[in-house]
């Protein structure tokens, strides 16, 4: 490089980046008023409608399935029971070897011989209209042999369980077992060791769109569309050539607009095999949509892991090694991801801490319950709520501020890059600033100034105090750490960008949206990438045939490595642009400069080019480089080096009122550090989101079986999900430490909410508490369970409703409590 | 979710009502506001062969003044008695109760007969109505016959209502000088059934408590009143509505559920039924 000066630049009408600006979403004008596409409002023509019989039973074998009654009636086109459909489909896929002793049974998409939790499908109608295959659906005679229920997963694990598969031989799905140092050894050194038992419940994802699938078998060349209300169109594709024995090449997945996932969407469904499956053998097309109860029942349920944990310090609050063994139900099949959930959290357990040593043991059980799998976080809000409860805990035990413990133990700013006990290195962080912040804002010393006065005063309504200081990892990557454990798919994401004859953009990108507000975050980037206007972007997404190369939405990865690849495919694309208008100019391509849209020859303030001008006349390629493509586009691929690791701090205020039971939030504090923000109002959304659904874990929401097997909490009304006038406003900032591992400085944020929410709240109503001789409220923190609580019910009695088998049972329930030493 | 198939008649007025029931018996099932119905059917929980559909009988909606009594049309929406002049001046406790039942939706389809006739014990109106001594017209193919409330709600979903009658009106006593009131709902969101409920209303004198009406909501397979709380408030000072509180749950029979054991569901009639009078008595 010559050293030169340079005249500076003629002032020209810049364009202000977009990047960091709380744009509206380009996706809302047409979603809020309903000019919107559902896989439910897909229409071809000659359509059939596809119902299916599920189980009322937790466990029975098949002695007869007779569908004749139904063919009898009106509208009907076929009937099936699930022997009748054995060269349709093959069983359904688990993607995760967790461990080489995985046992995995087999799932078939309609049962063939035992039903194994109530909801698994019977027998299949087609009809020509809704209406009818539901009438007819009446018509099926099923005979069920009752076997025995497994639904507690200690009781499962005893000798001489009934056994939710005769042919696995046990009720253990897998064990997994990670010793980082030797705890035992920080065990001989500590003189405090907490001992405790945390349970997260099992959680009904409630996605706003109920699951539907329509198959279209008529395109050209005997090939098959499927519409899907899906998180991973990409996914599908795969698995269906694989389950139902289809080409891939003959198969497109297309997830038109989808009404949320949180997780429960990133799955291969028995349904999308029976509409495939269906469609091929009627050579029409069919639909198949759930109603809510049917979903509650027949799409993966979340979390249902009981958690013993133990944390060795010192009695001036050093944090030495934590120990940690999970039971986690995975329902009676395997859906794509399930063994995996509980594990992909094992690294979180020791959080922001710096733990000398980590013990981490993991055992899958199977129920005769609804498969569990990925819901908002997978594994992460379990370890978050783990360790952030118990680090509340020790510090109450050590009569220290839950702040202050923490700082005594918290990787400070200047540690970073850390490597952290399990061998993650986290890039970068700033716990201090995110918790200074939230304190200022919290108003802290005031808050535990009024709860002081009101124990002293003995006031009914109390004020508790909940902090968590979370982080959590998130991008799931990279490809090769994917390969070594027993994942089958990679961890890249790929984009392409390209722009059109008239100078727009087109952003292709192999994550899939349903709901996040991509179009818009993606514009964002791509726009200032090529210093073109945000409205100028269109983002190309969620159809296999359009975006081959994908590999979808969840965990979090989204803007981190999908973001990541459409600003590198934009960069390609500013190259490509660089070479034609050198070529144009007759000048070398390192004289040029870009900036906001425009390239410049240095020092020839009159030779300027616009890349909408150059996109022009690439596609006319009347004058063309040696070499230089007719259209200026630019794919890329980006498999990340690393996870992304957001951290914050989220403070909560609750009052509980002693005399029912009923908890408050009175203040939600969070500050979030998410690194750079791309728009700030996207973000804002996740947030409040996320905490509103973690504190609906820590509140409100609870999947409850009956000791039958049947889920009681069957619908909307017995499953509480809170809306606004339930939630307290939320009172949102950040800090903003950029990641160092890609070139936006992004973390994720779709999952931050809800990871530390929960912890959050249920410390709140602990610490509103504590001082009563409370150590522990079980999730949800329903009015009738604080008061037990608060009236040393416990022990004594069994909090969990009549009848019930929350926590997988009384015998767990029962279980619960703490050991300090 | 799809309804079996079953016919539907709109009725214009009673008697089209009556005659329609009188044809069917029962195969039929009246409709009003359809918000509980239509989850029943819906759901196939129910399998009706006729609807009469009531809703638009215009001589069954509106509220008027007869003497001592308001008389509330049972196809009054909700809505329609919260914001309702008369209701809020002479009756105030069914609109604060009212404001209570579940979302602006329902709110704006459910009635108040629609709501008493369905006799959901979890519902809040049907304790309201007992609270205050409301008297239900209750109409058939012989006439029309009045019944106290005391005698109106049989059971779990049963109410004197026979298969070929309908629900026409309901008269309630005005609450006069002296008297305040007040529901107190306990549930866990904003939309959701009351796990317990109180209705209460005082009459006040001379600083004592001359009359005290309570009914619960929730606390068996019917709505309830709570005579031993009333009993010992009768004539009693405002220092001892606890105590008269603490007899809120004899004679209950409170459900255990998902939101509660029968023992919660007693100790939280005793602290509602506390706080509930005393904000009646306005101390």
């Amino acid at each position: 490089m010559t050293a030169t000066t340079e005249a500076p630049a003629p002032e020209v009408p810049g364009r202000q980046n977009v990047v960091g600006t709380p744009l509206r979403r380009k996706e809302d004008a047409r979603l809020v008023t309903g000019r919107t596409r559902w896989t439910d409002s897909v229409a071809a023509p000659g359509l059939l409608h596809v119902v299916i019989l599920r189980s009322p039973m937790a466990h029975a074998r098949l002695t007869r399935v007779d569908v004749s009654g139904a063919l009898q009636r009106p509208g009907i086109v076929a009937a099936y029971t699930g022997l009748d459909l054995v060269d349709d489909f093959g069983g359904l896929p688990t993607a995760w070897t967790v461990s080489e002793d995985l046992k995995t049974p087999s799932h078939f998409p309609v049962a063939r011989d035992v039903v194994r939790y109530v909801g698994d499908a019977v027998a299949v109608v087609v009809a020509s209209s809704h209406d009818a295959a539901v009438d007819a659906m009446e018509a099926i005679e099923v005979d069920y042999e009752p076997l025995p229920a497994v639904l507690d997963m200690e009781q499962a694990m005893a000798d001489g369980s009934p056994l939710v598969h005769d042919d696995i031989g046990t009720n253990t799905c897998f064990t997994y077992h990670e010793e980082h140092g030797s705890y035992q050894a920080s065990k001989a050194k500590a003189d405090v060791l907490l001992t405790r038992r945390y349970v997260n419940q099992r959680l009904i994802p409630n996605a706003m769109e109920p699951r539907s699938v329509v198959v279209d078998p008529t395109g050209a060349a005997d090939s098959f569309t499927i519409w899907s209300s899906t998180q991973v169109p990409h996914f599908v594709r795969i698995f269906m050539a694989l389950v139902c024995g289809i080409p891939e090449h003959k198969i497109r997945v297309i997830a038109p607009d989808v009404g949320g996932g949180f997780g429960s969407k990133l799955d291969i469904y028995a349904e999308e095999a029976i509409c495939l499956g269906l469609a091929k053998r009627l050579h029409r097309p069919v639909k198949w949509t759930a109603s809510r109860s049917e979903d509650y029942q027949a799409t993966i349920h979340g979390r249902d892991v009981i958690q013993d944990v133990e944390i060795a310090a010192t009695s001036d609050g050093k944090m030495l090694g934590l120990r940690v063994d999970l039971l986690t139900d995975m329902g009676a099949y395997l859906q794509l991801l399930t063994p995996s959930i509980a594990l992909l959290g094992r690294y979180m357990y020791p959080a922001i801490y710096k733990f000398e040593t980590h013990s981490f043991h993991c055992t899958g059980v199977f129920s005769n319950k609804t498969p569990t799998d990925a819901y908002r976080g997978a594994g992460r809000p379990e370890a978050t709520f783990a360790i952030e409860r118990a680090v509340d805990d020790l510090a109450a035990h050590l009569h220290l501020d839950p702040i202050e413990l923490r700082r005594r133990n918290w990787i400070t700013h200047d540690e970073f890059p850390y490597t952290t006990v399990c061998g993650l290195e986290y890039d970068s962080g700033n716990y201090e600033a995110a918790t200074d912040k939230a304190l200022e804002l919290f108003g802290y010393d005031a808050l535990r100034a009024e709860q002081a006065e009101r124990r002293r005063s003995n006031d009914p309504v109390q004020l508790g105090i909940g902090v968590s200081t979370y982080t959590e990892m998130c991008g799931l990557a990279p490809s090769r750490w994917l390969g070594e454990q027993g994942y089958v798919a990679g961890g890249w994401e790929r984009a392409t960008v390209r722009m059109t004859p008239l100078g727009k953009v087109e952003v292709v990108s192999g994550t899939s949206p349903h709901g996040q507000g991509h179009a818009t975050t993606f514009s964002q980037i791509a726009a200032d990438a090529l210093g073109v206007p945000f409205e100028d972007v269109e983002v190309i997404v969620n159809d296999t045939a359009a975006v081959p190369w994908g590999l979808d939405t969840y965990g979090s990865r989204s803007l981190v490595v999908g973001g990541t690849a459409v600003r590198r495919a934009a960069e390609g694309v500013v190259e490509k642009a660089k070479l034609l208008a050198a070529h144009l100019f007759e000048a070398d391509p390192a004289d040029l400069e870009f900036d906001s849209g425009t390239f410049r020859v240095k020092g020839t303030p009159s030779a300027t080019k616009t890349i909408q001008e150059l996109a022009f006349a690439s596609f006319t390629s009347h004058t063309m480089a040696e070499g230089s493509d007719a259209i200026l586009t630019a794919d890329h691929l980006v498999d990340p080096e690393t996870f992304s690791f957001p951290h914050g701090t989220h403070l909560c205020a609750v009052e509980v009122d002693t005399e029912t039971g009923m908890t408050k939030i009175r203040r939600y504090v969070c500050v979030d550090d998410i690194g750079k923000v791309v728009n700030p109002m996207i973000v804002e959304g996740q947030v409040h989101g996320g905490v509103a659904q973690g504190i609906a874990q820590a509140l409100y929401e609870e999947a409850v079986y009956d000791d039958a097997g049947n889920l009681v909490t069957g619908s909307l009304v017995d499953y509480l999900v809170p809306a606004a006038p339930d939630l307290p406003t939320f009172e949102t900032d950040r800090t903003e430490t950029p990641s160092t591992t890609n070139p936006l400085g992004v973390k994720g944020v779709g999952e931050a909410g809800t990871i530390a929410s929960t912890p959050a709240v249920v410390n709140a109503v602990v610490d509103a508490l504590r001082h009563l001789g409370v150590d522990d409220v079980r999730m949800a923190c329903t009015p009738e369970r604080v008061w037990r609580a608060i009236h040393g019910a416990r022990g004594s009695d069994d909090p969990a409703p009549a009848g019930s088998v929350v926590y997988g049972g009384a015998t767990t329930e029962t279980t619960a409590g703490g050991r300090l030493t | 979710m799809i309804p079996a198939q079953f016919d539907y008649v709109r009725a214009s007025s009673v008697d089209e009502a009556v005659a329609a029931l009188a044809e069917h018996g029962d195969e039929a099932k009246v409709m009003a506001g359809g918000q509980s119905l239509i989850p029943l059917l819906r759901l196939r929980l129910s399998y009706p062969e006729v609807v009469v559909d009531v809703g638009r009988v215009a001589e069954m909606a509106g509220v008027r003044e007869d003497g001592a009594h308001l008389v509330i049309g049972a196809m009054t929406t909700h809505h329609e008695v919260i914001h309702n002049e008369l209701i809020r001046r002479h009756c105030g406790l069914i609109a604060e109760a009212t404001e209570t039942v579940a979302d602006p939706a329902v709110r704006h389809r459910g009635t108040f007969g629609g709501a008493l006739a369905h006799a959901d014990p979890a519902g809040d109106l049907p304790a309201v109505a007992l609270a205050l001594d409301a008297e239900m017209v209750i109409a058939g193919s012989g006439g029309r016959r009045t019944v106290p409330a005391e005698e109106f709600f049989l059971d779990y979903l049963q109410t004197a209502v026979q298969p070929d009658e309908v629900l026409v009106e309901v008269r309630v006593p005005k609450l006069g000088e002296g008297w305040g009131y007040r529901y107190e709902k306990f549930h866990r969101v904003a939309q959701s059934w009351a796990i317990v409920g109180v209705a209460a209303a005082v009459r006040r004198s001379n600083g004592t408590i001359a009359e005290a009406r309570v009914g619960l909501t929730n606390m068996g397979s019917t709505p309830v009143r709570a005579s031993g709380v009333e009993e010992a408030l009768n004539g009693a000072s405002l220092e001892r509505i606890g105590e008269a509180a603490d007899r809120a749950a004899e004679g209950t029979s409170a459900p255990s559920d998902l939101n509660g054991k029968a023992d919660y569901r007693e100790h939280l009639a005793r602290v509602l039924t506390r706080r509930a009078v005393t904000a009646a008595a306005g101390s």
